[in-house]
C-alpha cells in the first residue's frame, strides 16, 4: 500500500483539484480529504456516505456563576487569558479557552466544569472508484491534527477492507498542526507548486517541513504560464535541492469549468492537453514507486 | 480599529486585497499598520517595500522535570490534556513531548513533588518594518515544525497600537488560528471567488463570524469566472458585498512578481480607495445603528 499527500504551503494553488483529478485516474482508490479545516474534494468526487461519526474535537471549561465566588483564583492560573474579570464577574472567554481544564482543577467551588465539542464529525462514503473519508470540522473548533489522524487511519482501514493499494490524500494549506499530521509517514509527497514570489516562498518553507520529516517529495508547477521565469527558477532551485519535478500545469478554464460542473478534469475533459499532462504526472508518481520496489 | 482580511478557502486573494487596501491608505497620507497573522506562510512582505525596525521572538514555556525529585506517580500525565508527558513507573521513565505541549501549567500545579520547573521555547519571531510616516508592516513567522501559530497571532495582533488603523491579513481556514486573529478583529472582510469550492468555504467562515456576532461584508475576486451562486448565497442571506474584483490575468500576473495592482494600474488604486471608503461608510453605520 501507498499513502500520498498533496500539499502545497500557499493555499490556492489547485491542491484539491489536482487530488481529484489523480483519484479519478486510478482504478482502485481510498481519497482522504485531510483538509479538516475547508474541505472541499467531497464536492468533486461526490461520496455516498454510508458512516458518519462524531468527534470530540476538545472541551471548553463553563463557569457556574451559582456557585462561583469570583474569588479569581482561575484567572490567576490561566495562561490562555480566557477567563475575563468585568466588575468582578469572572467569565470564560470561549473563543480564548483552550481546554486545558486547569481552571476546573483549582477552583476551591467546584464551580468550573468541562464541556465537550462533538459537532465536528467525519464520514466514510462510496465514490465511483473506490472510497473516501472526509471530515468536517465544526468552524471555530481545535485539533484538527487530531481528526486528521482520524481520517488517516480510517483510510488505511478502508485500503485494507477493499484491498486497495492507493491512499491518496488531499492535505490542507500551511505548514502547521494538520500538514504535519497529513505528512507524517506517508510514501511520498506530492506539491502543488505556483509560479509566483509568494508561492515559491511558501514552497521553500514546506520542503523545509519534509525534509524535517524525511518525506520523499516530488513537485508540480501549476499554472505555470502565469510567470515563465519564477517557472524556470522553480525547476532551477528544486534540482538544487534534489526534488524531481514531475509535471508543469498550464492555466486552463476547463479546470474551472470541470469545478463548476462539480466534475474532475479528467473526467471533463478527458482527451484535453491538460488531462493529458495529469496521467503523465500520476504514472510518474506510481512508477518511481514501482522502481523503488524493484 | 481593526479591519482582517479573511477567506476558509486558501489562495482566494486575502493578500492581494490587504497588502492593496493598506497600500492606498498609506499612500493618502492616513497611519496605518499592516498585519500579517498568516504565520505559517507570512507573505505580506514580498510586496511592500520596508526596513526593518525590531524584532522579538516569541516563546512558549516547557515544563523541565527534575527526575531526582520526581517520585514518577503519573499525575502530571494524568492532568495533561495534550498527551505531551509520558510516565512510565515501573522504569522510573518520564518524558515531556515538546511539539505537543500547549503550556498550560497543569503538570506543575499537578505535582505533588514540586518538581516541575520551566524553560523557555522559541515558536516564532515578530518583525516590524517602517513602511512610511507613521504607518508600518507587523510580521509573525512560526518556527517550521512549531504546531500552533495561535499564541504567537494572539502577540501580534497586540502588536499594533489599539487606536491605529490595522489591516490585517489573516491566516485561512476556520480553525484556531483563525479565530485568534478573528477575536482581536473589530471588522471581517471575507475574500472568495465564485466557485463551488469557494462558495462551500465562504458558508463555513459565515457561519462562524455570525457565531461570534463579528461585522463583516463580503468581496469576490476573479469575478467573472465560475458562476453564479456565490451571488445567490450573499443575496438569499443578506449579505453584504462589499466589492467585486474581475478576472484579470494582469493581476495574478502582477502578484506573481510580488507588485501591487495599485501601484502599477490607475484603475486599481482608484477601485480600492472607493472599496476603503465603502468599508468606511458601513464601519459608520455600524457605529451608529448601536448608539
Amino acid at each position: 500500500m501507498i499513502e500520498i499527500a498533496i500539499l502545497s504551503g500557499k493555499g490556492g494553488t489547485g491542491k484539491s483539484s489536482l487530488s481529484a483529478a489523480l483519484a479519478t485516474l486510478a482504478a482502485k482508490i481510498v481519497a482522504a480529504d485531510c483538509d479538516v479545516d475547508a474541505a472541499n474534494l467531497h464536492l468533486v468526487l461526490n461520496p455516498k456516505d454510508y458512516r458518519e461519526e462524531v468527534y470530540v474535537s476538545g472541551q471548553k471549561a463553563v463557569i457556574d456563576p451559582d456557585r462561583c465566588t469570583n474569588c479569581g483564583i482561575c484567572l490567576s492560573y490561566c495562561r490562555f487569558e480566557a477567563i475575563s474579570n468585568k466588575g468582578g464577574i469572572h467569565r470564560i472567554i470561549e473563543t480564548a479557552c483552550d481546554g486545558c481544564q486547569l481552571c476546573d482543577r483549582v477552583c476551591p467551588e467546584n464551580a468550573i466544569h468541562m464541556v465537550s465539542h462533538d459537532k465536528s464529525r467525519w464520514f466514510v462514503g462510496d465514490i465511483a472508484n473506490g472510497k473516501m473519508i472526509h471530515a468536517r470540522l465544526a468552524p471555530g473548533e481545535d485539533n484538527s491534527g487530531k481528526l486528521v489522524n482520524i481520517v488517516r487511519d480510517q483510510a488505511r482501514e478502508t485500503a485494507f477492507e477493499i484491498q486497495s493499494d492507493i491512499i491518496l490524500i488531499d492535505g490542507p494549506p500551511g505548514i502547521g498542526c494538520p500538514v504535519i499530521s497529513s505528512l507524517t509517514g506517508v510514501d511520498k509527497v506530492l506539491l502543488v507548486a505556483e509560479p509566483s514570489l509568494s508561492g515559491v516562498h511558501d514552497l521553500k518553507r514546506i520542503v523545509e517541513l519534509t525534509q524535517h520529516f524525511r518525506v520523499q517529495t516530488y513537485v508540480v508547477i501549476n499554472k505555470y504560464d502565469l510567470n515563465d521565469a519564477l517557472s524556470d527558477a522553480i525547476v532551477n532551485w528544486c534540482r538544487s535541492v534534489q526534488i524531481p519535478v514531475i509535471g508543469q500545469l498550464p492555466f486552463d478554464r476547463a479546470v474551472v469549468d470541470a469545478m463548476v460542473n462539480c466534475e474532475s478534469v479528467t473526467n471533463w475533459a478527458p482527451d484535453s492537453t491538460i488531462s493529458n499532462a495529469i496521467k503523465r504526472i500520476w504514472n510518474k508518481l506510481l512508477q518511481h514507486e514501482q522502481a523503488k520496489s524493484f | 480599529m481593526k479591519i482582517a482580511v479573511a477567506s476558509g478557502k486558501g489562495g482566494t486573494g486575502k493578500t492581494l486585497v490587504s497588502t492593496n487596501l493598506f497600500n492606498v491608505i498609506q499612500k493618502s497620507g492616513f497611519a496605518v499598520d499592516l498585519i500579517d497573522c498568516d504565520a505559517e506562510e507570512p507573505n505580506a512582505l514580498q510586496f511592500i517595500h520596508a526596513d526593518l525596525i525590531s524584532q522579538k521572538s516569541v516563546t512558549q514555556n516547557i515544563p523541565v522535570i527534575d527526575k531526582e525529585a520526581c517520585t514518577f506517580c503519573g499525575k502530571c500525565e494524568a492532568y495533561c490534556h495534550y498527551n505531551a508527558i509520558v510516565v512510565l513507573p515501573k522504569l522510573r521513565h518520564i518524558q515531556v513531548v515538546e511539539d505537543l505541549c500547549h503550556d498550560c501549567g497543569a503538570c506543575e500545579y499537578a505535582c505533588p513533588a514540586g518538581a516541575i520547573s520551566w524553560k523557555s521555547k522559541t515558536t516564532g519571531t515578530i518583525r516590524t518594518y517602517a513602511v512610511n510616516n507613521g504607518s508600518s508592516l507587523i510580521e509573525g513567522r512560526i518556527e517550521i515544525g512549531v504546531y500552533s501559530s495561535v499564541p504567537l497571532i494572539k502577540e501580534v495582533m497586540k502588536s499594533s497600537h489599539h487606536r491605529q488603523l490595522a489591516i490585517v491579513d489573516a491566516p485561512p481556514g476556520t480553525s484556531c488560528p483563525f479565530i485568534a486573529t478573528v477575536s482581536a478583529a473589530d471588522f471581517m472582510v471575507l475574500v472568495t471567488e465564485p466557485t463551488p469550492f469557494g462558495l462551500n468555504d465562504l458558508k463555513l467562515s459565515v457561519e462562524i463570524l455570525q457565531q461570534l456576532d463579528k461585522s463583516f461584508g463580503i468581496i469576490v475576486n476573479r469575478a467573472g469566472l465560475g458562476d453564479h451562486r456565490v451571488y445567490d448565497f450573499i443575496a438569499k442571506n443578506k449579505l453584504l458585498l462589499l466589492d467585486e474584483i474581475p478576472f484579470d490575468p494582469r493581476i495574478a500576473k502582477s502578484y506573481s512578481e510580488g507588485k501591487l495592482i495599485t501601484d502599477n494600474m490607475p484603475n486599481y488604486h482608484k477601485h480600492f480607495l472607493q472599496l476603503f471608503s465603502r468599508i468606511k461608510k458601513h464601519l459608520q453605520y455600524d457605529r451608529n445603528s448601536y448608539t
